[in-house]
């Protein structure tokens, strides 16, 4: 166990550095930033609001995060793969699990650093307002777990395919699936033919619905549930396509 | 140390590697040589564990490779074909890595890192990015990363691939000095390489292993193997090949070129022809009939001959002819 999670660390202390080597991690981190302000202050009207909230600032996470976190794991494995290095790391004593959640828990902290430097917006509505504290804590917990979800879903498609831009559109895909389905505009036109129990069931698989109720500062295990199952079952799914590449 | 028993695998249809045994104990080195796309990297692929092989049995250091890995893993250090790197490291930055992916901590991960550096002349670029390297030092980064434990076991897959001559020379060195406490399996084209580190040397082609012996036991497989060659001054170049045909233990003699008043001629010996027999009755033919002789020697035998002769038959054939 010991061993396990030092390799853990290991792997991610390497994928850490390896994004701060490069320009990808600064350029990623500003151009979040610069978005994320865009969205909150432009387009989500947060001064014309006249609320102490940062309800304009989430509410477009799940859009931002659409294009943003598939650029960050698009690499994951096409990267190792394609450079040949997935053959050095997995020869060397360390199981493939360990690898994988390595890797996705060095780019999962990097989103994190991403979302912990919006902290000015926090101050901004403290300073503005009262705002309610545990409400903005909830919003970002959900937020970093969506964030989560979606980095699990890309480890997936960079897996599948050696190639980055392929990597990067099956996971926009794949995210924007997860986010549509609960999409209001989307469930409403449901509605008008499918079953109650079908339409609440594809939306169940959404990350607004669940997103949704975080963002309104109810902490609910389902949801929690709900997002960790998302990564659980993707790193899964990832384990499983790199062994069957393996086995040829 | 590594014992490897009826080892296949099959790409779909495509059988790469087809029930290869051999083991290589502690103080060998053994050459894998074979042409391209034989199934060299394949092999050492199941070896170290990349990929799991169809059916058989890689056993290293004691440990079952697929039913065990972790401790198996541990004693082998591996450099992949193409030696892939992390681009986006410095040399140390990745050493570093590697050291402690071995479980090396502290001191004990500085002494590491400085042996392998110190082994593989890395200490110009120590801090340079991985991408600006050069093929050689990139190279020997990535040895350096399969030393850096110190492994018992060192499996290499064409080390030497893309250095110039004097850094081969250093690697076939380092080589040679390590094969005398570790159990080595490296694989080559080139067969001088076979000849100045190997203790025993494995062809294989198509899968298969076509010939596995020291190197002086497959050089004997050539068809020179035995033969005496020799030069000849002042006498007609079918006279000295219709005498020296005449020779009880010769099978035949051919003359390979004339310079002048000067014949190369090549006596290939019978089967059941003794070492240094032939090279005798040679040089008594040659005192008989007064021949000036300017050089006479028994050939070896060229392991590229053996080479060519095991895993292109058909094509040899039709040039001899």
């Amino acid at each position: 166990m010991q061993t396990a999670v030092a390799n853990i660390w290991t792997i991610a202390k390497r994928e850490l550095k390896g994004y701060f080597a490069s320009p990808v991690a600064y350029v990623f981190i500003v151009i979040f930033l610069l978005l994320a302000g865009f969205f909150t202050f432009m387009v989500g009207g947060f001064f014309e609001q006249g609320q102490a909230s940062l309800r304009s600032f989430f509410l477009w996470h799940p859009w931002l995060y659409l294009f943003l976190v598939p650029a960050v794991g698009m690499r994951l494995w096409s990267e190792e793969r394609r450079l040949g290095t997935i053959e050095l790391l997995l020869t060397m004593p360390v199981t493939a699990w360990q690898a994988i959640v390595g890797k996705f828990l060095a780019s999962w902290l990097f989103l994190l650093l991403a979302l912990v430097l919006t902290f000015p917006l926090v101050l901004t509505v403290n300073y503005l307002g009262n705002p309610d504290n545990g409400v903005i804590f909830c919003a970002y917990v959900g937020s970093f777990l969506m964030a989560g979800a979606y980095l699990a879903l890309s480890c997936i498609t960079s897996a599948i395919t050696r190639n980055q831009v392929v990597s990067f559109i099956l996971s926009v895909v794949a995210c924007l699936f997860l986010i549509l389905a609960g999409f209001a505009p989307v469930t409403n036109m449901l509605v008008q033919w499918a079953s109650p129990w079908l339409v609440n069931l594809i939306s169940s698989f959404s990350v607004m619905t669940h997103f949704d109720s975080l963002q309104n500062g109810v902490l609910d295990s389902r949801n929690i549930l709900f997002f960790v199952s998302v990564m659980v079952f993707s790193l899964f799914t990832t384990g499983v396509i790199l062994r069957s590449h393996r086995a040829g | 140390m590594i014992k490897v028993e009826k080892l296949t695998k099959t790409f779909g249809p495509k059988v790469a590697v087809n029930g290869v045994s051999f083991s290589v104990e502690r103080g060998e080195v053994l050459g894998f040589l074979g042409p391209n796309g034989a199934g060299k990297s394949t092999s050492m692929r199941m070896i170290t564990g990349f990929i799991p092989p169809t059916s058989g049995k890689v056993t290293v250091g004691g440990y079952d490779m697929v039913a065990n890995p972790i401790p198996a893993k541990r004693l082998i250090g591996y450099l992949p074909e193409n030696a892939p790197l992390y681009g986006d490291m410095t040399v140390h930055g990745f050493l570093d890595f590697a050291a402690e992916m071995r479980g090396l901590r502290g001191d004990a991960k500085k002494r590491a890192v400085h042996r392998a550096v110190e082994m593989c002349f890395l200490e110009n670029v120590l801090y340079q990015n991985i991408d600006t390297l050069s093929k050689g030092y990139r190279h020997r980064t990535c040895f350096a990363q399969s030393i850096i434990h110190d492994p018992d076991i060192l499996i290499l897959d064409e080390p030497t691939d893309g250095l110039d001559p004097n850094q081969k020379h250093e690697v076939r060195t380092l080589i040679r000095r390590m094969g005398e406490k570790k159990a080595i399996i490296f694989s080559t084209h080139i067969l001088e390489e076979v000849e100045a580190v190997c203790s025993r040397a494995i062809i294989i082609d198509r899968g298969q292993i076509v010939a596995n012996g020291t190197p002086a036991q497959l050089k004997q497989k050539s068809d020179m193997a035995g033969a005496v060659s020799l030069v000849v001054n002042g006498v007609a170049a079918s006279e000295a090949t219709q005498k020296l045909g005449l020779i009880a233990n010769a099978k035949k003699a051919s003359v390979l070129r004339e310079e002048g008043s000067r014949v190369v001629v090549r006596v290939f010996p019978r089967p059941d022809s003794v070492n240094g027999e032939l090279a005798r009755n040679v040089a008594d033919l040659a005192s008989r009939e007064q021949w000036r002789i300017e050089e006479l020697h028994t050939e070896e035998g060229r392991l590229d001959e053996v080479f060519r002769s095991i895993t292109l038959p058909e094509t040899v054939t039709e040039e001899r002819k």
